[in-house]
């Protein structure tokens, strides 16, 4: 099976679902009708109905990758796992179905997952044209490019007349042209299916630079065999709010999604992690017992166990380790955490509060 | 008309194949209103908004339409299938024709390369020739074989009109062919040509022996016999398999994606993504593939009606 034939099934598949699907996938939609009035469109009902929450993901090195047992780990899978476990108290309720970066919204718009946790961003076309529904933003990435130390180039306008890989299925096409005509200067794209191609062409000289979102640099730049003779221009041509991405006509599940996302923000707002979690909840701070569960009525809706916050943060730990297990210095990656430190630390993030 | 249990069946079988069509049309109306999704192609006329590597010489640029854009890429699509096919008759003619040949040794050789190319799935010998061109040396380093062409992991640049010259990281100026062109044209060939051959070698096989015999007891020369008495009798037995290879020949050129060639599917694939128009694009897709496949198959059927004809 090649990988267009494989892209060319799945597409004809959506097709096909989208003409032939009468109950399955498209119940979800159904259902979105007949509960619309409160609001409820099913999405919370199926996953407990299912005992699993579907989740789209795209493969990468500390976004989603499965280990040497075959277990799926990464900066995105943590968070489909703290929704399983705010909605089930189990990190395994979850079944991580990967996308490439071209199936993902055909993907979540013929039911196949619940949600998207891919790394994709928040756009207004996304948005009011193709009615996607976005949570909170839970990375800030901007997209750059990735040269060879060799080619002598410090700022991506110097790369007028360059050849540019970059992988299709995003709106790297889009932010690359239009970064080119802000500043009078000309690519030529080689556009690759699959990142590997572009990395090979990278590393094989055909292309000058990869461009793509700045996390995903950080992950192609340790898949070349010499991660050292390249290096990430600082140049950042887009903003690239990541968020989790539903369908439209959900507002039950959109607000279970919306705080299970913000409740490892939160924890690191309030000092609280996996380690010191259980002294927290002895805490006689009043805001920190309620986003704990420990008062009712703050996390206890739509019949989610009331102490889920306790259990995500115990699980899975706060943002800051999220972050730095899967991504920090430590890693391979070796990011920095920049725009997603706490607003408290100069960054962006920032967690309405739970009461 | 008599209602016999023919007519009854078939009428009954044309009610079933209508009644399901209805249904599967209905329901991809009612689904797509509930995903809140509607059909329409205006979007063809927005700005496309990214740029296209090889082009086929036609200009454009990203503030053209997604209508050009696909255009470019049907082109593209176009201008390797037309190569493609011409070159893998051309091979495979001659491969068949060497296969046939007297000498043992250079039969088992031609033997070896067709099953070689035969059998080796098309993808890999794509990646293959995509990762050995990529392997050529940077545009620094370019190859000058002759005086203005100039060969690197860029691709051939030759002159036309001017003289190709490196300027910053490209060659500009001249005709530049991409790796990716070279690469897809290349496995294209490689796969279809050696597929090509075995037609032309059962088709000539299949022209009865007593016809040889009967041309060298009139006369002719062994050469004189396979042009005049042989091949024409083997093309009518080639002709719609050709036309068969051809098309699939151009079906396969969509595996341009894997390369980063920008093909017409790539193109499509690139405006769906940037317009959600999914439903569309895949219809301008089946549209596509079906006007090139009809198309090449009306023009070998002409051809076949010709030869058909002349040969009275």
């Amino acid at each position: 099976m090649t990988v267009s034939r494989a892209h060319g099934l799945l597409a004809s598949l959506a097709l096909a679902g989208i003409a032939a699907c009468s109950s399955g996938a498209a119940g979800d939609v159904a259902g979105a009708s007949a509960g619309a009035h409160r609001g409820q469109g099913g999405t919370l009902s199926a996953v407990r109905a299912r005992g699993a929450v579907k989740c789209g993901i795209t493969q990468g090195a500390g976004f989603a990758t499965a280990d040497d047992s075959g277990r799926w780990r990464g900066f995105d899978v943590d968070f489909c796992r703290a929704l399983a476990v705010a909605i089930f108290g189990d990190t395994s309720k979850v079944q991580l179905v990967p996308f490439t970066q071209q199936q993902r919204f055909s993907g979540l718009q013929s039911g196949e997952v619940d949600l998207l946790v891919n790394g994709s961003s928040v756009t207004s076309s996304r948005a009011l044209e193709r009615n996607f529904h976005f949570g909170p933003v839970y990375f800030y990435d901007g997209q750059g490019f990735l040269t060879p130390k060799s080619s002598k180039v410090a700022r991506a306008a110097q790369l007028d007349g360059a050849t540019v890989c970059v992988q299709q299925g995003t709106t790297t096409e889009l932010n690359l042209a239009d970064f080119a005509r802000k500043n009078g200067i000309s690519f030529k794209p080689v556009v690759m299916e699959d990142l590997r191609g572009a990395v090979g062409a990278l590393a094989s000289g055909r292309c000058d630079a990869i461009s793509q979102d700045g996390a995903g640099l950080a992950t192609t730049r340790t898949m070349l065999r010499n991660p050292n003779e390249y290096v990430i221009l600082p140049d950042r041509i887009s903003k690239e709010p990541i968020a989790p991405v539903l369908r439209f006509g959900d507002d039950q599940w959109l607000e279970v999604v919306n705080w299970v996302f913000r409740a490892p923000v939160e924890a690191e707002e309030f000092g609280i992690s996996r380690a010191t979690v259980a002294r927290a909840a002895q805490s006689s701070d009043p805001s920190v017992r309620r986003f704990l569960g420990l008062e009712p009525g703050v996390t206890d809706g739509f019949g989610l166990n009331a102490r889920w916050t306790y259990n995500v943060i115990a699980a899975i730990g706060n943002y800051g380790e999220i972050f730095d297990r899967n991504l920090g210095p430590k890693t391979p990656l070796g990011m920095e955490r920049g725009l997603n430190k706490l607003w408290s630390d100069g960054g962006l993030m920032y967690s309405p509060p739970f009461r | 008309m008599r209602w016999t249990p023919r007519v009854v069946g078939q009428a009954l079988a044309l009610g079933v194949v209508a009644a399901a069509l209805w249904w599967l049309g209905r329901n991809t109306q009612t689904n797509l209103e509930q995903r809140g999704l509607s059909l329409g192609f205006d979007f063809l006329r927005n700005p496309a908004n990214f740029d296209i590597g090889d082009t086929s010489g036609i200009p454009f640029r990203p503030e053209n339409s997604f209508a050009r854009a696909i255009l470019v890429g049907l082109v593209n699509t176009a201008r390797v299938a037309a190569a493609g096919c011409a070159l893998s008759i051309v091979f495979g003619f001659m491969l068949g024709i060497l296969r046939l040949s007297s000498n043992v040794a250079l039969r088992g050789v031609v033997r070896s390369a067709v099953e070689l190319m035969r059998n080796t799935p098309l993808l890999l010998l794509l990646l293959l020739l995509a990762a050995t061109l990529h392997g050529m040396p940077s545009p620094q380093n370019a190859l000058q074989p002759l005086p203005g062409v100039f060969i690197s992991d860029r691709g051939l640049a030759l002159p036309l009109f001017d003289r190709p010259r490196l300027v910053g990281f490209n060659f500009v100026g001249g005709v530049v062919l991409s790796p990716e062109f070279a690469a897809l044209l290349g496995a294209l060939v490689m796969h279809h040509a050696a597929h090509i051959s075995e037609i032309v070698r059962g088709a000539i096989l299949g022209v009865s022996r007593t016809q040889t015999d009967a041309a060298i007891a009139l006369g002719l020369s062994r050469a004189q016999t396979f042009r005049f008495v042989v091949i024409p009798q083997a093309l009518r037995a080639m002709v719609p398999l050709l036309a068969t290879a051809c098309v699939s020949l151009t079906k396969n050129s969509s595996l341009a994606v894997a390369i980063g060639f920008p093909d017409v599917v790539s193109v499509l694939n690139t405006t769906a993504n940037q317009t959600g128009h999914s439903v569309e694009t895949m219809l301008i897709m089946i549209a596509v593939y079906l006007t090139l496949s009809l198309g090449v198959a009306a023009l070998m059927n002409r051809y076949n009606a010709r030869l058909l004809r002349a040969g009275g």
